[in-house]
């Protein structure tokens, strides 16, 4: 039910949490204690973009940590905040299932290998200009 | 006449363009006029050569990679129906090393087959187990799993025959098979690319499971960070049903197996038995202490068996072709095949199916071809997160379970993530307790907040002001969290900590 609410909205809203706790004949903290449990679930929208760098050994093995470092400052989102513009949110995300290809991003859902500073700016700009002209997501 | 070419639609394969590449096979042919039907296969496990491109033709099935959208034209250009000459040609797929070494048993039609179609699974030995399954006893169906040694592939090694005896040794009005797809392990994608590649293989081992110990219905836990592996499970799930291959009346039998999916969402914890079955009754997945097993009380409180994807994925053939064929393979206590994954700083990074107890070397540097950086290999670490760091003097070892546990490693699920010499193994051993600290359920207290305690201890030791003591404090410190944590996830922390301080004791003294 949650995972529904956050496909719909991208976050699950405090507001849901009565709602959802009254069909489960759950209590409020029972709704709470499982919403703020997996790192998935978000109680506030993110940024128009969503980023996911993988922090686990194989990607830090070939140089996530850069990446990492790279988008703090290039794009003004440090791991697990959103820009001040509001357009890119970076999240941890441990293990895409893509080690052979580290190191590993997933943008918006698709996930892309192999990924370097250059690489990653390129995705970027055209996530962004796909939001412009109304085609992506 | 139809030109048939495979672009895999494996995610490692899509996450270097394989679509772009898919479209790009389409619009070239239309604009030469060309009859191509595009198939869009699993992966062949030769990830540093995607996107793959595979052309069938008179001399068999032609390889050419790693192709990107942009060298398609040239390809035709070239003539790639004849499978013409071009600098990305690989020649006969099933004739490269990489491949013809492996001894692909599980493996054997992940990248070889359109992984939806429930033909080509038919065609290429598919359903064989579950017919025979259909045609046993239940006891006789978990002797053949006991007599090939096959044991759970997810990580604990415990033999799967006994597991299954066990539940099927219970009473109860309802049973389930509970398959752990939350691959969480770093290194680690047999799981993700059976489930892409050959998802009815999965499928077909659940029901046969299913038949063995008396369940009637399945569930699939799959970690949220597979999209695509849930795309593909739900329209096999479908097709399977239509096929009779699930459903209430298995292959005209009478006797039913269904299967289901579940999302977790995002925690690695949720990989360990306990923690899953909590997660897949709606709850925070925190581990259950044990016993009770979950094979006597399992999700709600019902016999339940749970495997590993590869576990499962690996009893159509132990069912088909019989135990002792299986168990042929492999050496001491470790028999079979594992799906083994090549993964970090590799050149030739993949999946590597070969018989249990291939040595370390052969895996690293015959199939992976030493590290990406071509600078050398100064540690690996086997078997994801809570698996040891071994160095070079280690390579030798026979990877297999016994072997692995006598240098004081582990074989989990087969992931081997390659460090060149650039590594600092003390970041890497504070690394192991801060993810731990992230991903503790919270239930017990040396794993909540040893872990936390323990990225202290080893910062304290790197600063250097009282090594002795700091040193001393962080092994008791781990000898805490062996013996007192509820489960592997702070059970098995001390093992990267301590392995990276035993073999690189230097890393811990640069201040």
């Amino acid at each position: 039910m949650m995972h529904a609410i956050q496909e719909e909205l991208g976050f699950v809203p405090h507001e849901a949490m009565q709602r959802i706790a009254d069909a489960l004949n759950w209590s409020r903290a029972d709704v709470h204690g499982v919403l703020t449990y997996y790192h998935d679930f978000r109680t506030a929208p993110p940024g128009c973009h969503v980023l996911k760098l993988c922090r686990a050994e194989s990607c830090q093995a070939m140089g996530s940590e850069q990446l990492e470092a790279h988008v703090a400052n290039k794009h003004g989102a440090a791991m697990g905040e959103t820009s001040a513009d509001g357009e890119l949110t970076v999240e941890p995300i441990y293990c895409l299932g893509n080690c052979a290809l580290s190191p590993a991003v997933q943008l918006d859902g698709k996930v892309h290998g192999r990924v370097s500073s250059q690489r990653l700016d390129a995705l970027l700009l055209q996530a962004k200009e796909q939001k412009t002209n109304g085609t992506g997501s | 006449m139809t030109t048939i070419i495979y672009v895999p639609r494996d995610s490692a394969a899509l996450s270097l363009g394989a679509n772009e590449v898919a479209d790009a096979v389409v619009r070239e042919a239309a604009a030469r006029n060309l009859d191509v039907q595009l198939v869009r296969n699993g992966s062949r496990g030769m990830l540093w050569l995607e996107t793959l491109l595979e052309v069938v033709t008179d001399l068999g099935r032609i390889a050419y990679g790693p192709v990107e959208a942009k060298d398609v034209a040239g390809l035709f250009d070239a003539g790639l129906a004849t499978g013409g000459d071009h600098a990305l040609r690989l020649g006969k797929t099933e004739e490269l090393p990489w491949l013809k070494k492996q001894t692909r048993l599980t493996f054997a039609r992940v990248g070889v087959t359109d992984p939806i179609s429930t033909e080509e699974y038919t065609e290429h030995d598919g359903c064989q187990g579950l017919k025979k399954a259909l045609a046993m006893e239940p006891k006789e169906i978990v002797e053949a799993v006991v007599a090939s040694g096959l044991r759970g592939r997810g990580g604990a090694g415990f033999p799967a025959g006994i597991k299954w005896r066990t539940v099927l040794g219970t009473s109860a009005d309802q049973k389930y098979v509970a398959c752990n797809a939350d691959e969480g392990d770093s290194g680690t994608f047999s799981d993700r690319m059976i489930m892409e590649g050959d998802p009815y293989v999965l499928l077909e081992g659940m029901a046969i499971a299913g038949l063995a110990v008396g369940a009637t219905e399945g569930y699939i836990y799959l970690r949220s960070e597979y999209p695509d592996a849930r795309l593909v499970l739900t329209t096999a799930i479908e097709r399977a049903r239509s096929a009779g291959w699930l459903g209430s009346n298995l292959l005209g039998s009478g006797k039913a197996f269904d299967v289901h999916i579940r999302m977790g969402a995002g925690s690695y914890v949720c990989g360990e038995e306990t923690a899953m079955l909590e997660s897949l009754e709606g709850k925070r997945g925190i581990v259950r202490a044990k016993p009770p097993l979950p094979a006597l009380e399992g999700l709600w409180g019902k016999p339940t068996l749970v495997n590993n994807v590869m576990t499962l994925a690996a009893v159509p053939f132990i069912v088909d072709k019989g135990g002792e064929a299986y168990a042929a393979h492999g050496t001491g206590r470790s028999l079979g095949t594992l799906p083994y994954q090549l993964a970090g700083n590799i050149k030739q990074g993949g999946l590597v199916e070969v018989p249990l107890g291939t040595t370390i070397r052969e895996l690293l540097y015959d199939f992976g071809g030493g590290s990406a950086s071509g600078r050398p290999i100064r540690a690996i670490q086997v078997g994801g997160p809570l698996g040891a760091y071994l160095p070079e003097s280690k390579f030798d070892t026979p990877a297999d379970y016994e072997s692995l546990t006598a240098v004081g490693g582990l074989l989990g699920h087969g992931g081997i993530v390659v460090f060149d010499d650039t590594v600092d193994m003390a970041k890497m051993a504070r690394y192991a307790f801060e993810f731990c600290a992230i991903e503790s359920c919270g239930k017990c207290t040396p794993c909540r907040i040893g872990s936390i305690r323990g990225v202290e201890v080893v910062d304290r030791l790197v600063a250097g002001k009282n090594r002795l003591a700091d040193e001393a404090l962080l092994r008791d410190l781990c000898d805490t969290l062996t013996s007192a944590s509820l489960c592997a996830m702070g059970g098995l922390t001390p093992l990267p900590v301590l392995s990276a301080l035993d073999h690189f004791p230097g890393d811990f003294e640069k201040a």
